[in-house]
């Protein structure tokens, strides 16, 4: 620290709201231990389903995803990825990141926080990386644990591709899935930094929460307007189911990487605009 | 009303969206052409002698000037109503476009002639020299108009029999169309020619009946078009119900060949002077030969034939094979227009310099699906040279099968099913190219799984041994069998039919045939296997009634596989944009980051060292103009206990809160101990602060808040003085409760002990007594005063007069953002006494001083 500048015996920025007080401050939560069990218990209630609902209906020799989820553990992981993308999981991940700044703000904790004093750079790096922490840990949680479900609901076996009804053998299909997941993980980045954006903005939690819900489904309402063209591509959400391509019998990697590089130029530009604002803003809360 | 700005810039993204939406609606469409329906005189007939009116649709040229034209001819069984909004569309990309019902279709008069030299030939002739005098028409030469024609099926058809009888037709495009209708409907894969061909039984019936008894119908329906047959007017004549609106010539040729199923030599030469083999040599104009890859009808041989014909006069010729066809598929539509429209743009607008548009081959492929509604994507590869159906390299694929018997059965039924002529997509239902095989009808030869994807674009060759009596009809296809559950694909759902005839002494040798599978671009990914599946029957194609058995084996265990590595699809490796924008968007997000970074202690005045608050010049307003602090200047010595008064709205809290940095001040400094305040200044460890009520995690309890915020400033927990802060608190047990229960005063108190941990220099408390009950504020009064004796400061907020007379030496009071006077308590209630002759309360001196400034100010 600079000599010259007296401060408090002991403090230094570099040492303020480390990430494991971040962690403890979070986890206790409600809405945190909620999400998770949701996450953890969905698969569960999934495979209860499939195998109430089985017989019923006929066998159907179609090769949807959802047909052909009971056909093996890696194949219900998938089909339980699939259902849950486009909603679940970015409620789930709009949740960790868009309450993180917003919530202390409703609890007025945030001033105290900051008049510690945490600078404001490093608070929000801080809760970035734990908010994005909780996020990634429920992206990676719902198929690791539809993986444990799945196995002992429908057994190990190899994956039946979709579409075609190939088949991969469970060895190689694993690091596929490893794909899959890194993908998921990358293109909800986008619906992370987005909330966290807004988390800094207001004071609702509900409304950081919220609002990157309801951005995330409008884009995904645009996205099905075909007349848009290729304006459509643009779209934060437009790739979100792109890692279905890992599933195909040859991996096809253009949409993966085109969603990813959308998804990180949205986030980069979204985080730096929280960073900007939060800088400037007077914290009245 | 802090949210003003970011409302405002809400709206202005939401109007500037609506304006995008709206006008992207509004914005005036491209004017649509006018078509002026006219009726067109021609004479026609072997002899010139035959008078008949032309039912016609012209689009001028929208921009009014002179155009090169194009004649739009329909298929068989529409009508030019078909054919409107390609001419629509063509009209407006600048041409003068003329439609017109062929002779013997919609409204016009006469009988088909199928695209006889002597008919319709004629008739296009004419209606060539009608342009050349339709002032809106560009002309190479008197009577010479520069004009193209285009047109699928029996449209194809006659551009092409028109380009070799007319020298003044300058471009073609035919589509989906055949060059020799005697080989379409009589294949034989075998070589035999036509006289030897199966006769693809329900495909001329189809195409037969289309041209069917409803004379003077309208129908837009094209030969793929469904639906029932309308009511005619009248009760039709026995020879209009044979033969509906046919010459009586061909309709005799093709009863008596859809009877017996064998071709004529008569009615292969009928058939022939209505097709470009008839005229080889004769078409040396620039030809776009577009033919679908989904057409068991004319199938992509058809177009072979025509492309070799035109390239052998020396013509500049380009094939495509997209995904459409007389079976369905997409049709692509746009690519289609796109494609006839560059190819007119050059040869007839000679547009574009020297440099021919598109490519010498291009076929449609399978992109996978659109990553966003899931549906098809269709990619188109190009190639600079048409390498013909034999490919530009080969690749011989092993087959392997014993010899099998295969049995016809009586009355050529149950057939196999491999495409149903004019009902394309009813098959499509599992997927394209599904098809269904009869058990004891089919010997299957197979490869083994393929060691790497497998590209067959052209047609695949094998050779065959058959031993059975006489004439042998058989099917031969190619199928992708994926193993798995997913029963084998069979490509377009196509198959070849092929005539052997055994001789009758041929015995064990039986007779050898090489045969030519149907013309496909399809992968076989690795893994998969090819297989040759023979068949007796199709449900397709005339077979022999009496039942029969036939052995057949390879002659040669090898398939030959026509490959066009030259072929490329448009997308290698990742766009430009998918490395640019996320490197952009990093550079971009770092600037703006690193851009209003503040350096924190850099601003320090040394002389202010021992004093723990000096506020000068403080000035701060809302967005909305509201001065909520105006000019403040006050200054607090160590060891003081300053009282902050004020009523509600006098700016004390605002004030607070720049202490703390986390409003910005407009203009002013504070300083604390020298350092200027800026958000998160390091300064900022020395201070305490309460400020607008508590803030903690509902759901920890009360330790747990004060030991998490203590553990949030980084500093170590012996600095802490918990226990202290703790017994001020004075919760007792309540300490290991959930805050979210206690009451308003347990907060309160929790709040100010937070404030109070690592005992700061600067102690900084907005209204402490509020919800504390007589004997608390008691308690807290002493607390502060004790606290100020250690040497520290304490700053207390209030507008509790008589809580600051008790607790306080100094006072700042503040009125509306200003600051109205400042000093010792004593000295201000002795002022006021001197003033008045009495000794007063703080609370009298008060009221009058805020008086006294409302004065001043009014």
């Amino acid at each position: 620290m600079n000599a010259e500048v007296p401060v408090a015996n002991g403090y230094s920025a570099r040492r303020t709201l480390p990430l494991r007080v971040e962690i403890v401050r979070q986890f206790r939560r409600r809405r945190t231990l909620v999400m998770f069990g949701l996450l953890l218990a969905l698969p569960w209630v999934l495979v209860v389903a499939f195998k109430l609902g089985a017989g019923q209906g006929g066998q159907q020799n179609t090769l949807r995803l959802s047909d052909l989820a009971t056909e093996s553990a890696l194949n219900f992981s998938a089909f339980t990825l699939s259902v849950s993308a486009s909603f679940l999981l970015v409620v789930a991940v709009a949740l960790f990141c868009g309450d993180t700044v917003a919530g202390e703000a409703s609890w007025s904790s945030l001033r105290y926080l900051l008049a510690a004093p945490v600078p404001r750079d490093r608070l929000l790096r801080q809760k970035l990386i734990v908010a994005l922490g909780y996020a990634a840990a429920a992206v990676i949680s719902l198929p690791l644990m539809s993986l444990l479900a799945g196995t002992l609901g429908f057994g190990w076996d190899d994956i039946q591709v979709p579409g075609t009804g190939e088949v991969i053998p469970a060895a190689a299909a694993l690091p596929r899935f490893a794909i899959v997941i890194g993908y998921a993980l990358v293109s909800q980045l986008v619906v992370a930094s987005l909330a966290f954006l807004l988390s800094t903005a207001t004071d609702s939690p509900l409304g950081a929460v919220g609002g990157a819900v309801g951005l995330v489904i409008v884009s995904s309402i645009l996205q099905a307007v075909e007349a848009l063209g290729v304006v459509r591509e643009f779209l934060p959400t437009f790739w979100t189911s792109a890692w279905l391509d890992a599933f195909a019998p040859e991996i096809e990697w253009s949409g993966m990487i085109k969603g990813a590089a959308v998804s990180v130029t949205y986030s980069a530009i979204l985080i730096a605009l929280a960073f900007r604002r939060f800088r400037a803003k007077d914290i009245v809360s | 009303m802090r949210f003003a700005r970011g409302r405002r810039l809400a709206a202005l993204l939401v109007v500037v969206l609506l304006a995008g939406v709206l006008g992207w609606a509004l914005w005036p469409a491209a004017p649509q052409a006018r078509g002026i329906d006219l009726t067109i005189a021609v004479t026609d007939g072997p002899a010139g002698d035959q008078r008949v009116n032309l039912d016609a649709t012209f689009f001028p040229p929208p921009d009014g000037g002179k155009a090169p034209a194009v004649l739009l001819a329909h298929g068989f069984g529409g009508s030019k109503r078909s054919v409107r909004e390609a001419a629509q569309r063509l009209a407006a990309d600048g041409y003068a476009v003329l439609t017109w019902s062929a002779r013997g279709f919609g409204r016009s008069g006469g009988q088909i002639a199928l695209n006889s030299p002597d008919y319709e030939v004629k008739d296009v002739e004419q209606l060539v020299g009608w342009l050349a005098r339709r002032p809106e028409v560009t002309l190479d030469a008197a009577g010479d108009p520069r004009v193209g024609i285009a047109g699928g099926s029996y449209g194809g058809a006659i551009a092409l029999m028109a380009a070799a009888h007319d020298r003044r037709v300058d471009a073609i495009v035919p589509q989906i169309t055949w060059y020799d209708l005697a080989d379409a409907l009589f294949p034989d894969a075998g070589g035999g020619g036509p006289e030897n061909g199966v006769f693809k039984r329900m495909w001329a019936g189809l195409f037969f009946s289309r041209g069917g008894p409803v004379p003077g119908d309208d129908a837009d329906g094209g030969l793929a078009g469904l639906g029932g047959p309308p009511v005619p007017a009248r009760p039709l004549t026995a020879e209009e119900a044979a033969c509906g609106r046919f010459l009586p010539e061909i309709c005799r040729m093709y009863q008596s060949v859809a009877e017996t199923g064998k071709a004529t030599p008569e009615a292969v030469a009928l058939l022939r002077r209505s097709s470009p083999v008839s005229v080889q040599g004769r078409i040396r104009i620039p030809t776009l030969l577009l033919q679908g890859q989904r057409d068991s009808l004319f199938p992509l041989d058809q177009a072979d034939a025509n492309a070799r014909a035109v390239a052998a006069t020396g013509a500049p010729v380009q094939v495509a094979w997209f995904d459409g066809g007389h079976d369905g598929g997409d049709g692509e539509i746009d690519w289609v227009h796109d494609r006839t429209a560059s190819w007119f743009g050059h040869w007839l607008k000679r547009e574009g310099g020297t440099a021919v548009p598109g490519s010498g081959f291009e076929v449609t492929r399978d992109g996978g699906r659109d990553p966003g509604t899931r549906r098809p994507v269709l990619l188109h590869a190009t190639g600079d040279r048409y390498p013909g159906l034999g490919g530009t390299g080969r690749t011989v694929v092993r087959l392997a099968g014993p010899d099998q018997q295969v049995a016809n059965p009586p009355g050529g039924s149950p057939a196999a099913i491999s495409a149903v002529p004019g009902f394309g997509g009813l098959l499509g239902a599992g997927g394209p190219g599904l098809s269904v095989d009869v058990p004891g009808q089919s010997a299957i030869f197979e490869s083994a799984p393929l060691t790497a994807p497998l590209q067959v674009t052209g047609s695949s060759t094998v050779r065959l041994r058959v031993r059975g009596e006489g004439e042998v009809t058989l099917f031969a296809k190619l199928q992708d069998v994926s193993g798995g559950a997913q029963p084998p694909i069979l490509p377009e759902g196509l198959v070849a039919p092929l005539k052997v005839t055994v001789p009758p002494d041929a015995g064990e040798a039986g007779a050898e045939v090489t045969v030519r599978l149907p013309a496909i671009d399809h992968r076989f990914d690795t893994g998969h296997r090819l297989r040759l599946t023979v068949s007796s029957t199709d449900l397709g194609y005339a077979t022999p009634a009496a039942p029969s058995v036939a052995g057949v084996g390879l002659a040669a265990p090898a398939l030959t596989v026509p490959t066009d590595a030259a072929l490329r699809t448009p997308v290698n490796g990742p766009e430009w944009w998918t490395w640019a924008l996320p490197a952009a968007a990093i550079v971009v997000a770092v600037v703006m980051v690193l851009a209003g970074r503040r350096r924190p202690g850099a601003d320090v005045d040394p002389a202010l060292a021992g004093v723990p608050l000096r506020i000068t010049g403080l000035t701060k307003a809302y967005r909305n103009g509201d001065t909520v602090v105006s000019d403040l200047s006050f200054q607090v010595e160590r060891g003081q206990v300053l009282g902050l008064l004020g009523p509600n709205g006098a700016g004390k809290t605002t004030t607070m809160r720049m202490m703390m940095g986390l409003i910005h001040p407009d203009a002013g400094e504070i300083r604390i101990f020298g350092q200027k305040v800026t958000p998160g200044a390091p300064i900022l460890s020395r201070l305490g602060s309460f400020v607008e009520g508590p803030g903690f995690l509902p759901h920890l309890n009360g330790r747990e808040n004060l030991e998490l915020y203590w553990r949030a400033t980084g500093r170590p927990a012996a600095d802490a003085h918990m226990a202290e802060a703790l017994e001020i608190a004075g919760l007792g047990g309540a300490l290991e409760r959930a805050v979210r229960t206690y009451s308003q005063g347990m907060r309160q108190r929790l709040a100010i002990a937070q404030a109070m941990l690592g005992l700061p220099d600067l102690l900084v408390l907005d209204e402490p007594a509020n919800g504390l009950d007589p004997p608390q504020i008691r308690e807290m009064r002493q607390v502060l005063i004790r606290y100020a004796e250690r040497g520290r400061t304490v700053i207390v907020s209030s507008h509790l007069l008589a809580e600051v007379e008790q607790t306080c030496d100094h006072v700042v009071v503040m009125h509306r953002g200003r600051l109205v006077t400042t000093g010792p308590v004593r000295d201000l209630l002795e002022g006021a006494a001197r003033g008045n002759g009495s000794v007063r309360r703080l609370e009298d001196v008060f009221l009058t001083l805020i008086d006294d400034n409302v004065g001043e100010r009014s």
